[in-house]
């Protein structure tokens, strides 16, 4: 356990010091946690010398448990008790999880998110990944024995509202400042791009323990733009295992009837799977309760088995290259991302159908992490001459529902993000006063079919006859990809507004309670944890502040320097206080002094960009 | 330089439809590079959310310019010539005509080869109207009738889409 280093009274960090910023890869099968380290994004290694983290926690009782190999090597005595590959629960409820009969633990369907039965109580899908998070974030604080400034969390780029908005919150449950999500394809292409100093289209094809991604991304210079995203966030190695296992079932004729069965099945047809990587021909060797499996398989076995599979993927990926308007032709290269990419017949197939060797010579279960650190280095501003620049869309249509049960889109999927797009709806009945609104995700036209996001209402409009009301509604999405919602009435100004959080996600206060009941945060003194995040984040804006002064204080009049000045010292001179209520309130207070600093700056800059584009064209 | 500018002066472009999209795609870029909110992440939420105010309005003029017809559609508009195209939805009788063939060809259409026909022959007949588009906005100036053709390309684009969607399931 890193000890949390605390300034002393009146003496301010080195604002000079480096910021650490990790980048986590936050996987079905595995965790890593990477970071910039001399220029060079490594993975970093626990206390025995290993950077996989196996994502499997396993409950022992009220307050132990067990995370990463622990926890992996107890999965078949304890299947119940053993969660993993829990990324494939995240956001989604009960009816979304298919084949959820096949896990080796019981599922318990809340509202909004399913979690999982356990010894040590019902633990939210949300708070498992926080374990998992929390075991990283302390590797790295103990690999530099120092506080994380903040994290880049990778995601699949097809996870949803809901899968992304749940990521985040296992990350403020596991006491992260999380920089940014970015995509794990884009993580993959940052990698792999600075790596090899590439230009032109490329596709990355990422097929993780548990979902499939395609990304088609245009690189050139230090921007990676991506052209489309596709894939399907339920469909991975997994699935392979659990084709394989379904084969072996049905070779022997035997049939499942507990946890435990199923446990050791699975984890034997992966182990078969591993294996017919580099061999031509295993034996399956399983015992079960209600028999014996011993089998020969070979590899056209294993691959007619999940053929369909890889199929699932290819047709992804066509689908994917239609929305960049791009053909095969046009791919420069292939960049196979995810452990399940060392199967040999999915680099084959991949290979066939892009008429190109697909590019392996980057270790796949790393790249997304070290990419991620890429990124995260400059976020948190340690690589100030660095022109990375990430332009990724969102994967999924966002829309509202509309008469009938269908869907009006409002955003279509792969706009550049962040972005703001709005449409004006009506009322349909005479003296109509309220208007619902059904937030949806997804492609398909019918609102059953695509993901409920979020449910709200616009109350107070004025009676008007129908169809007269201009109810203007807008869906604003982040760079993390995370939705907000507004609605607003243009006659009489009504408005409402919802972060499209609570009606799957987890509200704050249920959040704040997850803190306090958590083992891994408990361990430290919450409040010396809250004063010093409370000082590095002032701290933060301080030096942020500095630095803008020093490069464009000349864009302020005297007054304005004065306020602003005056705000830096109250909140430096708060560093030393003990109350991180005190600090906050300061350095909110210096924050808001600078707001019209930072329009200032922002407007000056974008007129600087274009000026020097119109000089040079001219 | 502020948020209301109009896309043209926001990217610094000529405010006329003839536009290169490598140029479109270049300044576009450039202005990310300045405003989008990872650049802005050590920086406090303030600045945060006016970068996101700007990165949000520079991708929302990207989209209009760098598509030919919504690009079409925002010059009348800045004219004071309104598309309306969900209230005004008169067409041409001849383009009603042949929209009406379009609609028979795509239902009759059996396997790839009738639909890439299709597909060809629309593209050719959408590049004949935005090559009208471009002399009507940029040569003749008459928004009256460049309304008019931006309209008929709104069913085009449709049409476009929906067969595409026939040609997915080739694919």
């Amino acid at each position: 356990m890193a000890l949390l280093q605390i300034s002393e009274p009146g003496q301010s960090p080195n604002p000079h010091q480096r910021r650490i910023a990790v980048g986590i890869d936050l996987g079905t099968t595995h965790s890593l946690v990477a970071s910039v380290r001399n220029g060079v994004a490594e993975c970093l290694p626990d206390g025995q010398g290993r950077v996989i983290l196996p994502s499997v926690v396993r409950y022992l009782d009220a307050q132990r448990r067990q995370i990463g190999f622990e926890a992996l090597e107890n999965q078949v005595n304890d299947p119940g008790n053993t969660i993993a590959s829990v990324k494939r629960l995240m956001g989604r409820g009960l009816r979304d999880v298919a084949q959820s009969e096949k896990l080796p633990y019981a599922l318990v369907d809340e509202p909004g998110m399913v979690k999982v039965r356990t010894i040590a109580g019902d633990k939210s899908p949300v708070e498992v990944s926080g374990e998992i998070l929390a075991t990283l974030r302390f590797r790295a604080e103990d690999t530099f024995n120092d506080d994380i400034f903040g994290a880049v969390i990778t995601v699949p780029a097809y996870f949803d509202d809901a899968q992304r908005q749940a990521t985040k919150d296992a990350a403020q449950l596991a006491g992260l400042n999380v920089l940014r999500l970015i995509n794990e394809p884009t993580a993959a292409a940052i990698a792999y791009g600075l790596d090899n100093a590439s230009e032109g289209v490329y596709a990355v094809y990422d097929l993780g323990g548990g979902t499939f991604d395609i990304s088609i991304l245009r690189l050139s210079a230090g921007v990676f733009e991506v052209l489309a995203a596709g894939g399907d966030s339920a469909l991975g190695g997994d699935d392979y295992d659990r084709a394989l296992a379904d084969w072996l079932l049905a070779e022997s004729g035997l049939k499942i009837d507990s946890m435990e069965d199923q446990a050791r099945l699975l984890a034997h047809a992966r182990a078969c799977k591993e294996a017919l990587s580099s061999e031509e021909i295993v034996t399956a060797e399983v015992e079960l309760s209600t028999g014996a499996i011993d089998l020969s398989l070979n590899r056209e076995q294993f691959e007619a088995a999940t053929a369909a599979l890889t199929a699932r993927t290819l047709q992804a990926v066509k689908k994917a290259l239609r929305d960049a308007k791009m053909g095969k032709e046009d791919i420069k290269g292939v960049v196979m991302v995810g452990g399940s990419t060392r199967m040999p017949q999915v680099r084959r197939a991949v290979g066939a159908f892009f008429g190109q060797e697909p590019l392996i010579n980057l270790n796949p279960d790393e790249v997304v992490a070290l990419g991620a650190a890429i990124q995260a280095n400059q976020l948190a501003g340690n690589n100030p001459d660095g022109d990375l620049l990430l332009l990724d869309v969102i994967p999924l249509s966002l829309g509202i529902e509309t008469m009938g049960g269908l869907v009006e889109r409002i955003v279509p999927r792969n706009q550049t993000i962040p972005t703001a797009m709005a449409q004006d709806f009506t009322t349909y009945k005479d003296g109509q006063t309220a208007l619902a609104l059904h937030v949806v995700q997804g492609e398909r036209d019918l609102v059953a079919d695509c993901r409920s996001l979020a449910r709200f209402e616009l109350r107070g409009i004025p009676p008007m006859a129908a169809g007269v009301a201009r109810i203007r509604v807008t869906f604003t999405v982040d760079a993390d990809g995370l939705l907000n919602v507004g609605a607003k009435e243009q006659v009489s100004g009504v408005e409402a507004r919802i972060d499209v959080k609570p009606s799957y996600g987890l509200s704050d206060d249920q959040i704040a309670q997850m803190l306090r009941d958590s083992f891994s945060t408990a361990q430290q003194d919450m409040q010396a944890r809250a004063l010093v995040e409370a000082r590095v984040d002032a701290d933060r804006l301080l030096l942020a502040t500095r630095s803008a002064l020093a490069v464009d204080g000349a864009l302020l009049d005297a007054a304005e320097r004065a306020e602003i000045d005056a705000a830096m010292a109250a909140s430096e001179a708060s560093l030393s206080s003990l109350d991180a209520a005190h600090i906050e309130a300061v350095s909110k207070a210096l924050g808001q002094a600078t707001e019209a600093f930072a329009a200032a700056r922002m407007n000056h800059s974008i007129a600087q960009a274009l000026a020097g584009k119109n000089i040079a064209n001219i | 330089m502020n948020l209301h500018d109009d896309d043209f002066e926001l990217f610094g472009l000529e405010k006329q439809f003839a536009q290169d999209r490598a140029a479109v795609d270049a300044r576009w870029k450039d202005l990310q590079r300045e405003a989008h909110p990872d650049k802005f992440a050590a920086q406090g939420p303030a600045a945060q959310r006016i970068a996101m105010q700007w990165s949000v309005r520079i991708n929302e003029a990207y989209q209009r310019l760098k598509d030919p017809i919504k690009r079409a559609a925002y010059l009348c508009e800045l004219e004071g010539f309104a598309i309306n195209a969900h209230s005004n939805t008169a067409m041409p009788s001849a383009f009603l005509m042949q929209q009406m063939e379009w609609r028979e060809a795509l239902d009759d259409a059996r396997g790839l080869e009738p639909l890439e026909e299709l597909s060809d022959m629309v593209e050719h007949s959408r590049e004949q109207l935005l090559h009208h588009c471009a002399v009507q906005l940029d040569e003749q100036h008459d928004y009256a009738a460049a309304v008019g053709l931006v309209r008929i390309l709104m069913f085009i684009e449709k049409f476009s889409h929906d067969l595409n969607q026939r040609l997915d399931q080739f694919a």
